[in-house]
């Protein structure tokens, strides 16, 4: 018993070396319980977020107003299907199944990003959600290229590849209405409005208030704070809403001498109660791939069927 | 990998991204078969054109090392510094060898 307890502390002590000295840590490799635990959750969140992202934009490809942004919706939507598949497939080398992962999204034991969970009134918002929301995100995913465990940085490294045509497609709506007429130009404006905050909102609770946040930087799981990376979000965004005539919605905006941005405060009830399961689509999101997930289980049956027929 | 799940089985997915290069490990994919798992690796793996060759190989197929042995077993190559061409001296004015 106490041979096992030192083995266990000089584990501990090597990994702890490794991750020092910035080495990657591969599936079969030693690893404390809590840095998996961290790894399974977060990965997994991250995977139900691309995947739970579909439906907001999904919303509006039937009327996408012309065929190019048809088209380019389309495949950033499928886009974001593959990023899921990309952070599941990392996800299951902790030795937990795809079943299971979905298993906890239905149980309400595994979240997912809770910008998924305002809705998309209309067209601008679709501009909004890839310069704002993939902008959040990207910020986030080009961090987590270095993070400590192998497969999640490879995942990172396909996805931020593919990203930055999200964030430019985006921005190009809300470029191309602010050209526009009037009416446009309060489209655009509108959906600045509602979803500067919660984009913001994305990076998480603030470092003080993020329970989680030692293990993760302890164990290079994340290599910036959320606040810090918050602050990189706000300070390269706000200069774009600027060229294209928008305003950003924070009147405490202000450009120092130095040539940052100071800004307002976050409002946090909102942010808990969206996190909580109150915002105004998480019953609906959740419903929705519960429902299809459902409705497929007869397709899975036939091809384990098919699948059991040529193995035998 | 297990396959305890509904989703098929697990394949690890192979690219080749030009011609002539080694196939390379780019992640995994679910499929029920090897068709399946081939369109999948596709549709996953190479939206923009990353590949001109694709293996899919059943997860559960991969041999691997143990941790546990990985040093034992790679240290034969480790004391045969003879084996890499610095390890010869060359006259003076050889060129391009």
């Amino acid at each position: 018993m106490e041979l096992t307890q030192v083995t266990e502390e000089t584990l501990l002590k090597e990994f702890q070396a490794k991750i020092d000295a910035d080495a990657k840590i591969e599936p079969n490799d030693w690893m404390p319980e809590d840095y998996r635990t961290h790894l399974i959750r977060q990965i997994s969140q991250h995977a139900h977020s691309e995947v739970i992202g579909m439906q907001p934009e999904g919303n509006w490809i039937t009327r996408a107003p012309s065929l190019r942004s048809k088209k380019i919706l389309l495949a950033k939507i499928q886009d974001e299907g593959g990023h899921g598949l990309y952070l599941y497939s990392a996800a299951e080398t902790l030795g937990v199944s795809r079943d299971q992962f979905i298993q906890w999204l239905h149980e309400g034991k595994a979240k997912y990003s809770s910008i998924f969970n305002y809705p998309t009134l209309n067209w601008a918002d679709i501009g909004a959600i890839g310069w704002l929301v993939d902008g959040a995100a990207i910020t986030n995913q080009v961090s987590l290229q270095r993070t400590s465990y192998g497969p999640y940085s490879r995942a990172m490294v396909r996805i931020c590849k593919e990203e930055s045509f999200h964030q430019r497609q985006g921005y190009e709506i809300m470029w191309k209405m602010m050209e526009g007429t009037k009416e446009q130009r309060a489209m655009a404006q509108d959906a600045m409005n509602r979803w500067w905050w919660p984009a913001l909102m994305m990076f998480g609770p603030k470092d003080g208030d993020s329970p989680r946040s030692g293990t993760a930087m302890k164990y290079k799981i994340k290599r910036e704070t959320n606040d810090q990376l918050r602050e990189k979000f706000i300070q390269k965004t706000i200069p774009q809403a600027h060229l294209i005539g928008l305003t950003v919605p924070d009147s405490e905006i202000k450009l120092l001498e130095d040539g940052t941005y100071s800004h307002g405060e976050i409002d946090w009830n909102e942010f808990w109660t969206v996190v909580n399961g109150d915002g105004p689509c998480n019953k609906q999101r959740l419903a929705h791939h519960v429902k299809y997930h459902e409705e497929g289980a007869w397709v899975r049956e036939c091809a384990q069927a098919f699948e059991d027929y040529l193995t035998k | 990998m297990s396959n305890q799940d509904t989703q098929g089985q697990l394949w690890e997915v192979f690219i080749q991204s030009k011609a002539g290069q080694s196939y390379k490990h780019a992640g995994a994919v679910h499929g029920y078969d090897k068709e399946m798992a081939l369109n999948n690796a596709r549709d996953t793996y190479t939206r923009r054109g990353e590949g001109t060759g694709l293996w899919v190989v059943p997860s559960a197929e991969i041999v691997a090392v143990t941790v546990e042995e990985d040093a034992s077993f790679f240290e034969p190559a480790t004391d045969k510094i003879y084996r890499h061409p610095t390890f010869y001296n060359l006259p003076e004015g050889v060129k391009n060898m």
